[in-house]
């Protein structure tokens, strides 16, 4: 069964991507689409059986892979809670976003390359969570990096979408690089790669010490941080961020399902796969819990201003995985999974209704040239809502709650009862963070959907309605709507087909039960331990600790869901004149988060420029001043040289041919008579 | 009383005059051919003053064999100009360079 579900996407990949435009759009699409609701249908079982207390933990060999020495490991399908969550996350996500695409790729001519791509990645991510030994996972980590090269630049026509792709695949390799040493590293400790046979040894490896770039460092700490470095990249944490934010570049179903749902939950899946490991570091976990809460407030700080919708859900994303590290790094690996369980759906929803919103406004992505949709796209409208109040957090404890009203509040509990100071420190900013969440998902939505239209500003409005009406009329009309960017410009939204709107429907399910239905089964302390297992070092009596935090930490985040929800409502529909002003008062502090505390231009000025600098150096210096001129270039002169010589010497006269003979005849014979 | 070496004196002259002859010539083609000549006779000169000396007729059979594929050389190579003549309007050493291709 978990063959099935595992290498049913591969197999739809590759007869899609090969067959491409010989099976045909339709065929394709139908192939992987199908491939993907068997792999979901297969895997809620599992999850259900894992939840039900039923199921046992499973390890499936596939076949032999490496057997070098001491060095060994295989392909194999191990299945444990762990895994089974990521299953069913993985596989629904997928599947809903496959189906999602016949209605967004609609109209893209190379829809058979994207059907195919969407599959390989979820094939690698499959690999990725069923790993039982690190290379495995390298694989699959490998895999989705690829997968997601591939569909970040899926329109490669589009220079920024080209160069997206290739920012998200190098910034990747520094985390990656982070990862593979610390996979050298732990088989130079363990001497095994099997992630069981790692964790059962670990404890007895604290304490030791292991030499490292010339000092000597705790050898866990050491192995620990290298591991997470790989976690930092493919899950965007301060200082290996910059790539979410521009792979959006990528179509919206690939932001929805790569950079929102899935891959980027890959460190986290990761760090909570090695939890035990982890937990012998107390210094690994604590750099782990401040990345976590710097990511986490930083994007939050960031989503606050941009104006992309896309780019908004983006860094919406990069903070709350955040929450996860945080949680992860305070031992709450239950609730770092837990939150990543219900992120994956609102998150996944929040992405395809902007995909939606971006379907019915004619690829305006700007969220200034949107304004009331409310009325015009109403069940994009629902969704989105109920994405909103899930990531917000809205709930009454003890009654009901939305999906990321429990695992947020469980991570931010969970934070403070743990009671080391930096723990303490980053349950507060998880509230802080909280607060700004609320603001820019409000923010997202009114901007959106209430108000007035402005979409006539946009050019892709323009563009629309000039595209459908030709008569001079209109374009009268056109030039007056240019300078006052309030209006409808004549242009009607739609909403969007079925294909979209039903998995926006499922998700929405998912955004609002998720939290309530599961929440027992991952962070409550009886349940939670029954369920886990031992898939994650879950901390019993953090769980129980959990519900006896102050009841200030417990309100705090609804109260701070109510003030974002506020502000935004002041800013953006009460007062409109409110950001403005506060801009102008503010306009240092503005422009620092606008542009994004500019990461972008300090690594552009110590990494990039630096880069092109040697890069050139190399060019100009290297191979065309060494390599080329003493080279291919020098043997051309030479051979040039020569001939030319030899040109000289065919005279075509006959006596200087018969004088270089006699010359030669002399030569020899006194050679001859000489030895 | 004339020895082998005064025969063998006589034919390296003659040898280098024929040499000479050619490298030196910018004139002629027939001055070439009869450069050509001249070599070959040094060379029967010698080999006729060493059959002599050795008392070993092979030398000077050789020698007449040497005359007659002069004879032979020298006629083809007479025909040969006759013809280039007629092509080209000139048998000046200078301008007969068209082995350059």
């Amino acid at each position: 069964m978990i063959q099935i579900i595992v290498f049913a996407p591969l197999l739809a990949a590759l007869v899609g991507g090969l067959g491409n435009r010989m099976l045909g759009n339709l065929l394709v699409k139908s192939l992987t689409t199908g491939a993907l609701f068997l792999s979901a249908a297969l895997s809620w079982p599992i999850f259900l059986a894992f939840v039900a207390g039923t199921a046992e933990p499973s390890v499936t060999p596939v076949f032999q892979w490496v057997r070098s020495g001491a060095l060994s490991f295989d392909w194999v399908l191990s299945v444990d809670a762990l895994t089974a969550v990521m299953l069913v996350v993985i596989t629904t996500v997928s599947a809903l976003v496959h189906i999602y695409s016949w209605g967004y790729m609609e109209e893209d001519p190379d829809q058979p390359r994207f059907f195919a791509y969407l599959s390989l990645f979820t094939f690698a991510m499959l690999m990725l969570v069923t790993a039982d030994n690190l290379v495995q996972m390298f694989f699959g980590w490998e895999g989705v990096g690829l997968a997601s090269y591939l569909l970040i630049g899926f329109w490669f026509r589009k220079p920024s979408a080209n160069a997206a792709a290739i920012k998200a695949f190098v910034v990747n390799r520094v985390g990656d690089l982070g990862f593979m040493l610390g996979i050298f590293g732990t088989f130079l400790v363990f001497g095994t790669t099997s992630i069981p046979e790692i964790l059962a040894a670990a404890p007895s490896m604290a304490g030791s010490t292991i030499g490292f770039l010339g000092g000597r460092f705790d050898t866990m700490t050491v192995l620990c941080v290298l591991l997470f470095i790989g976690a930092m990249g493919k899950s965007a944490q301060l200082g290996l961020h910059t790539w979410l934010p521009d792979a959006m570049e990528g179509p919206t179903p690939v932001s929805a399902l790569i950079h929102a749902a899935t891959m980027v939950t890959a460190g986290v899946f990761m760090v909570c796969r090695l939890s035990p490991m982890f937990e012998t570091s107390p210094a690994a976990l604590s750099f782990v819990t401040f990345i976590g809460a710097a990511t986490c407030f930083f994007a939050a700080t960031v989503g606050t201003t941009q104006w992309d919708i896309k780019r908004v859900i983006a860094y919406s994303t990069c903070s709350q995985l955040g929450y996860m590290f945080i949680a992860a790094g305070v031992g709450a690996y239950g609730a770092a999974m837990f939150h990543l369980f219900t992120h994956a759906f609102f998150k996944a929803l929040l992405f395809l209704g902007a995909g939606s919103v971006i379907h019915a406004m004619h690829h305006e992505q700007d969220m200034r040239f949107y304004g009331a949709l409310r009325k015009e796209i109403p069940l994009t409208f629902w969704a989105m809502l109920a994405g909103t109040l899930a990531i917000t957090g809205v709930g009454i404890a003890g009654a009901f709650g939305f999906a990321g009203f429990y695992s947020k509040d469980a991570i931010i509990e969970a934070a403070f009862v743990r009671g080391t100071e930096l723990s303490q420190f980053a349950s507060l900013i998880g509230i802080f963070a909280a607060l700004l969440t609320s603001f820019y998902s409000w923010r997202l939505l009114f901007l959106t959907f209430w108000g007035k239209p402005r979409w006539a500003g946009s050019e892709h409005i323009q563009h629309a309605v000039h595209h459908e009406h030709e008569d001079p009329s209109e374009e009268a009309a056109h030039g007056e709507h240019v300078s006052n960017p309030v209006g409808t410009a004549g242009y009607h939204p739609h909403e969007s087909p079925w294909s979209m709107l039903v998995p926006l429907g499922l998700l929405s399910l998912g955004a609002v039960f998720a939290g309530f239905v599961w929440h027992g089964t991952f962070v409550e302390p009886e349940a939670g331990e029954a369920f886990w297992r031992g898939a994650v070092a879950f901390d019993e009596p953090l769980m129980h600790a959990m519900h006896k935090a102050p009841l200030a930490i417990r309100w705090a985040p609804f109260a701070v869901m109510l003030a974002g929800l506020g502000i935004a409502y002041g800013a953006y529909i009460r007062n409109p004149g409110w950001p403005k002003a506060f801009t102008d008062q503010f306009g240092v502090l503005y422009r620092f988060v606008f542009h994004k505390w500019y990461f972008d231009e300090l690594y552009h000025a110590i990494f990039v420029r630096p880069a092109f600098w040697i890069g050139r150096q190399f060019w100009k210096l290297g191979d065309i001043g060494i390599i080329d001129r003493f080279g291919p270039n020098g043997l051309a002169w030479a051979v040039q040289q020569g001939s030319r010589g030899a040109v000289r010497l065919q005279s075509g006269y006959l006596y200087s041919y018969a004088l270089v003979m006699l010359v030669g005849l002399v030569g020899a014979v006194s050679w001859a008579i000489a030895r | 009383m004339i020895g082998v070496e005064h025969y063998v004196v006589v034919s390296s002259i003659l040898f280098v005059l024929g040499v000479l002859g050619i490298f030196l010539n910018r004139k002629n083609v027939i001055v070439i051919l009869m450069a050509i000549e001249l070599i070959l006779l040094a060379v029967n000169l010698n080999l006729v003053a060493f059959s002599a000396f050795l008392g070993d007729l092979t030398g000077q059979i050789f020698a007449m064999f040497v005359l007659t594929v002069a004879a032979g050389e020298a006629a083809i190579g007479l025909a040969i100009l006759v013809i280039y003549f007629r092509g080209r309007g000139t048998i000046a050493v200078d301008d007969v360079n068209r082995m350059r291709g």
